[in-house]
């Protein structure tokens, strides 16, 4: 436990020293803030919808697209240095490494959504706020950003080229995400399918203020079989 | 398993294969506590492999490696907790800076809280890096970066030291320190380390170790490998009583002696003096039975000395493949 605190806290503040978090961040807040305030008051509406609904262009789909870039040096970079050699040959498990290295990135993410805080505040001035959605919009939005970053640390493991890593988790991210979108053209039997693997699908009850246990359950496993996928991975990766 | 409970180290017929290429071939070595063992061999041999494998950081193709004991495929984590690795080109957390990136190790190393900082104190005052505490590693020079590592390795105050290259990049200086501090922990630690530099491990091992594309050629202390580097190599010049005597006559006689493997004729000179080379057979010293032909026969001896072989001479035989 204490070492996967310890490598947590480290990436934690190597996200801070490195110039890619802020960038990362400062994209997601100001393209959020765009998105936001832009449909706050086209139309007008007192509602958070706007931050949680997903939509081709949404604060959850610039997460898809950010999250990945962040995530991928988790462990890329230490194959591509060699530090992976030290840590791997320290007496702690794989799966402690990519908790650790899970939970550090994690942190940087929610720290990013606690800022938009500042939107709900904004919309809460203007008029009664209701705060169901708000919580379970929240509460889909941390899901989602979970198993967003899992899969990131689980695409981070593939390569020791960040290059290859990011095409492939920025890929598999925004593939899950848009894959909804497409389900009208689909007939109906691969369109629910479609629709029950997407990552941005599951987002659409949390955002109205229902919770459905099928898509906590969605993103909880997603979190799960990425993170085993990754402990995995990264063993066979010095075997 | 022939637990003999003092060997740190038992490497059992490890090999392993990248694709098609054989990196290590069946290769099985003991260390036994205490000793400090020299890994040679040329570029590519198979060292760092062997090493990585030593560490678990890589899984042997077939074999198995032990460490006190603990088998490493086994129980890795036991297996790791004994040792304190540098890995080839000391592989470092380039954004840290040094004194945070020595916390992270005693952390992950699960050195107990209360002794951090006295280990890091410890550590950085033997390994030189007191006045680089407060640098980004990646600051520094490379033998810094070099120490740093080492420093790391020794953090837990581990049994046993396996050492990729410790002194490469070092200047001649550095390395004299580097070496003077391996030999200082030789008397308390055990350790494995490789190096391309040969006199080095004639300073620090007590034991050297020998591969040569994949395959164990040598194992064996410094002095043994030292003697045997081309057998005793005995410079002889006499000159035969009589003018009749021929060099190829001299030489089959000199050929005979007990002791002696091969002769070789370098000059007839015009005064009727003969020089020869003479190669012992292993550590045999032959050069009481020569002086004893030289009187027998009568040739007056002129000069005879013997040249010690040199660990260059057996590296360079037993890696070339010029097996005796
Ligand atoms: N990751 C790898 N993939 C494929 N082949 C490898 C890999 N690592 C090493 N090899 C090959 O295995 C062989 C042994 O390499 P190794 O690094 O163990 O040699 P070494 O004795 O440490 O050499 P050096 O003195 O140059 O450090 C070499 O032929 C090398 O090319
Ligand atoms: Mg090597």
């Amino acid at each position: 436990m204490a070492v996967i605190w310890s490598i947590a806290k480290t990436e934690l503040r190597a996200y801070f020293d490195s110039a890619i978090a802020y960038v990362c961040i400062g994209a997601f807040l100001g393209g959020s803030a765009l998105v936001f305030y832009t449909i706050l008051f086209l139309q007008g509406q007192v509602s958070m919808r706007a931050l949680f609904m997903p939509s081709l262009i949404s604060p959850s789909a610039l997460l898809a697209l950010l999250i990945p870039i962040l995530t991928i040096r988790l462990v890329a970079e230490e194959k591509r240095t060699g530090t992976i050699e030290l840590l791997t040959t320290f007496p702690i498990r794989d799966s402690e490494v990519v908790l650790g290295k899970f939970l550090g990135a994690l942190g940087l993410i929610l720290a990013a959504l606690l800022m938009t805080l500042a939107f709900t505040f904004t919309v809460a001035t203007l008029g009664h706020l209701d705060w169901g959605p708000v919580f379970t919009g929240y509460l889909g939005l941390i899901l989602f950003a979970t198993a967003l970053t899992a899969l990131g640390v689980m695409c981070s493991t593939l390569s020791e080229s960040q290059i290859v890593a990011a095409v492939i988790g920025v890929f598999l991210a925004l593939g899950l995400y848009f894959v909804d979108f497409l389900h009208v053209l689909l007939p109906s039997g691969l369109g629910s399918f479609v629709q029950t693997i997407s990552i941005s699908h599951h987002l659409s009850d949390l955002s109205r203020g229902v919770i459905d246990t099928r898509d906590v359950l969605y993103y909880l496993s997603v979190t799960a079989i990425a993170l085993l996928l990754a402990e995995r991975s990264l063993a066979r990766s010095h075997a | 398993m022939d637990g003999s409970s003092d060997a740190l180290i038992e490497a059992h017929g490890l090999s392993k294969n990248y694709g098609t290429t054989q990196a290590v071939r069946d290769v099985s070595f003991r260390v036994s506590r205490g000793e400090v063992v020299g890994f040679l061999g040329p570029n590519g041999a198979g060292k760092t492999t062997t090493m990585k494998i030593l560490t678990g950081f890589l899984r042997p193709t077939a074999g198995h490696a032990v460490l006190g004991g603990v088998d490493v495929a086994e129980d890795p984590l036991a297996a790791q907790a004994q040792l304190g690795y540098l890995p080839e080109g000391a592989p470092l957390y380039d954004e840290m800076m040094v004194v945070d990136f020595l916390r992270y190790v005693a952390e992950l190393r699960g050195v107990a809280p209360g002794d951090r900082a006295s280990r890091m104190r410890t550590v950085s005052e033997r390994c030189g890096i007191v006045d680089v505490l407060g640098k980004d590693i990646v600051q520094l020079s490379k033998g810094y970066r070099q120490r740093v590592a080492l420093a790391q390795a020794m953090l837990h105050d581990p049994d046993l030291l396996i050492l990729d290259e410790p002194t490469s990049g070092l200047d001649p200086n550095q390395i004299i320190e580097i070496r003077q501090l391996i030999k200082d922990l030789g008397r308390e630690k055990t350790i494995i380390l490789s190096t391309h530099i040969l006199p080095e491990v004639q300073a620090t091992c007590n034991r050297i170790l020998i591969i040569n594309d994949g395959q164990l050629v040598a194992d064996d202390s410094p002095e043994a490998l030292t003697g045997q580097g081309a057998g005793a190599v005995i410079k002889l010049e006499l000159k035969p009583a009589s003018d009749s005597v021929t060099g190829d006559q001299v030489r089959s006689l000199l050929a005979e002696q007990p002791g002696v493997r091969a002769v070789d004729l370098l000059a007839t000179e015009g005064d009727g003096v003969l020089r020869f080379s003479i190669r012992g057979k292993g550590s045999v010293d032959p050069r009481e039975a020569l002086f004893a032909a030289a009187v027998a026969n009568q040739w007056t001896l002129l000069e005879m000395h013997r040249e010690r072989g040199s660990l260059e001479d057996t590296f360079r035989r037993l890696t070339r493949g010029e097996a005796s």
